[in-house]
């Protein structure tokens, strides 16, 4: 079983992806938030993280920075990192992408997107 | 394109924001909203005067600000939808869900209208509540506003969009940072 770690500055976000895993048939271990991308590295050093879902503007260190200081780490390079977010132009998906990113959710979702998109995972 | 063509025009606007709330609503909260008739005013924002006003800046080659308000008792009842679970006053909670509300309205916005205008940067969104308010934006020559009818309720999302004029100086790049500060006055 994997542990989550769930990355956004908005608590609702973070508690609907929550219960939207909770509810998923998919076998998770613990889940872990984090406010902004300082939190998150704070996170991922002191737990076992196993993939990570992440919103992109949020203060602090944004959803991308966040996301090219994992991959640029020996420890977390292979922890996929799944975008949440409402920028949804193509040239925002394909910059994650290009930084790694293992998938790309655009808000509004619903929940069997999440489902969908982290099936490949488990 | 120059930063002076005026390549969005007011339906651009409403279109998408009629569309990207319709979407947010019935995936986010599970709600039907209707949508009216749009107006225009100049420099400050629609009623209500009281309620709760959420901002979000918007910044490249075009820059501005989108924005939600409502009443409390609306902004309650859209927490309550978002996050499952039942909110009748004000809290953090509240405030964090109109943010994101938002974000998500005015961020979808954006999407669309980048194909016109190339990439914008959006802010963290900003939320205010009380009485007797009025927000007003620095520089800023009127407001598109879209009202939407939700049950007895009303909700206005607004928007004021205009051509960067600094935008050329720095070939975009310092001000598609998302986080900037939004110039905004709170008149109580």
């Amino acid at each position: 079983m994997l542990d989550i770690l769930i990355v956004d500055d908005s608590a609702a976000i973070r508690k609907i992806l929550q219960r939207v895993l909770r509810q998923s048939e998919i076998p998770i271990g613990n889940i872990f938030e984090a406010a902004d991308g300082n939190e998150a590295i704070a996170a991922l050093k002191a737990q076992h993280i196993g993939l990570m879902l992440s919103d992109i503007n949020m203060p602090n260190m944004n959803g991308l920075e966040l996301l090219s200081h994992v991959k640029a780490s020996e420890n977390w390079k292979n922890v996929p990192v799944v975008m949440v977010s409402t920028e949804g132009s193509q040239a925002k998906v394909l910059e994650a992408v290009q930084l790694g990113a293992a998938g790309y959710v655009r808000k509004p979702f619903n929940a069997d997107e999440i489902k969908e998109k982290l099936a490949k995972f488990f | 394109m120059t930063h002076t063509d005026p390549v969005i025009s007011h339906q651009d606007i409403v279109a998408a924001i009629r569309a990207s709330t319709a979407d947010v609503f019935v995936t986010m909260l599970g709600l039907e909203i209707t949508a009216q008739d749009m107006h225009i005013e100049p420099t400050v924002t629609a009623a209500p005067s009281s309620g709760v006003v959420s901002l979000i800046g918007l910044a490249g080659n075009w820059c501005g600000t989108g924005s939600l308000a409502c009443t409390l008792a609306f902004a309650c009842r859209m927490a309550s939808h978002l996050v499952a679970t039942p909110y009748d006053s004000v809290n953090e909670d509240v405030l964090d869900a109109a943010g994101e509300i938002t974000n998500m309205i005015i961020g979808n916005v954006k999407t669309v209208l980048e194909e016109k205008v190339g990439p914008m940067g959006l802010s963290t969104p900003t939320v205010i509540y009380g009485r007797d308010f009025q927000t007003r934006g620095a520089r800023i020559h009127e407001w598109i506003i879209v009202p939407f009818t939700c049950g007895e309720e009303r909700l206005f999302v607004q928007m004021c969009l205009a051509p960067n004029p600094d935008s050329h100086r720095n070939g975009n790049k310092e001000t598609l940072r998302a986080g900037f500060q939004v110039p905004q006055v709170l008149t109580v």
